[in-house]
């Protein structure tokens, strides 16, 4: 980021390119709208851009730019300007496929065993609505911890929060999943 | 440790990064309390089912919207950048000034003509030895030179 800051637009495009999937994801988990999520990610590497000249590296590069994707995401989905209809979150988990992001039946074709794919994409589905009911805070606080892999003290910075309260609130988070997706927990302790 | 106590610090152990002494106190708890463990146990698989989600690509067009986006920035400038002149400017006037100085340190053109310079050589003796009687001291001391009317009148004296 020292480098960009320094005017190496090639050091941008590095940025971009190893960040770029990271970002994405977690935006999609947070927003569970590609196209948003996609949006939503640019607008974080514009902004990183723009206060390239401002940065100051006090903390580390992940945590200032997940902090900018959180803000935005905590934003957006309380804005609840691009969300779908709550509904969607409600409705019984069924093997249709309930949204454009991943074609199910198209894959499940291709697939050799379909009833096993219908399994595992069953499992998915009750997983991402165990993620999605989450509150947005405990959501943006599982999705750092369990797939950016960010430590406790990137987190609470990245949340604005003290350490405690963010093992407070990580404790709730996943309490609630195992609550949630206790069929599943049921399988794999088997 | 009590069960309450060890809520805090479930995650952690799950995770693997408890210090040592309270991964020993907490493996102690364990052995000792069946719903603790099977929390951990939970949990354990918890984190095992976040693992299936896959991970999606951004669409192909993503890099070069960001790119697009960010060339259509404009060059940001802060408001000292208005007191900064340009790099030309500053040579531009660093030329000015080397020119001055160089123009300044040379000794003055002489404005005398060939001719002019010829004459005084030739009456340079003349203009030394003028130099040295204009300033001779002793010359000082000798009275005055009688003047012309008073000639005059001793001329008529003796035609008298």
């Amino acid at each position: 980021m020292l480098d960009v800051k320094a005017g190496d637009e090639q050091s941008f495009a590095l940025l971009l390119h190893r960040y770029r999937t990271p970002l994405v994801n977690f935006l999609y988990r947070m927003v569970r709208n590609r196209e948003q999520a996609e949006d939503l990610a640019q607008e974080v590497f514009w902004r990183v851009y723009r206060a390239r000249e401002d940065y100051v590296p006090s903390a580390k590069f992940t945590t200032w730019l997940f902090r900018i994707a959180t803000n935005l995401a905590l934003n957006s989905v309380r804005d609840n300007r691009y969300q779908r209809l709550e509904i969607s979150l409600d409705a019984p988990v069924t093997a249709d496929a309930e949204d454009g992001d991943e074609k199910t039946l198209d894959v499940a074709e291709k697939h050799p065993n379909i009833e096993q794919h219908l399994i595992e994409e069953t499992r998915r589905k009750m997983i991402r609505h165990a993620i999605e009911k989450l509150p947005e805070k405990q959501r943006a606080a599982v999705l750092l911890h369990k797939y950016q892999e960010l430590d406790y003290g990137e987190i609470s910075k990245i949340l604005d929060c003290s350490e405690s309260a963010l093992k407070s609130l990580l404790f709730r988070a996943y309490e609630s999943l195992r609550v949630e997706l206790a069929p599943l927990v049921a399988q794999q302790g088997k | 440790m009590s069960c309450s106590r060890m809520e805090n610090k479930i995650l952690g152990y799950v995770d693997g990064h408890l210090k040592e002494s309270e991964r020993l106190e907490m493996e102690k708890h364990l052995a000792a309390c069946a719903a603790c463990n099977l929390r951990v146990n939970e949990f354990r698989a918890v984190t095992g089912l976040l693992d299936e989600l896959p991970v999606i690509e951004p669409s192909e067009a993503f890099d070069l919207r960001v790119r697009a986006r960010v060339a259509a920035e404009p060059a940001k400038q802060s408001w000292w950048a208005w007191f900064a002149p340009s790099p030309r400017v500053v040579f531009a006037a660093s030329m000015l000034l080397l020119a001055t100085v160089w123009l300044g340190s040379r000794p003055p053109e002489s404005s005398l003509s060939a001719a002019d310079i010829d004459k005084i050589n030739q009456n340079m003796q003349v203009l030394e030895n003028y130099d040295v009687i204009s300033d001779f001291a002793p010359l000082s001391e000798l009275p005055q030179p009688v003047q012309n009317d008073d000639d005059s009148d001793a001329n008529q004296t003796q035609k008298m």
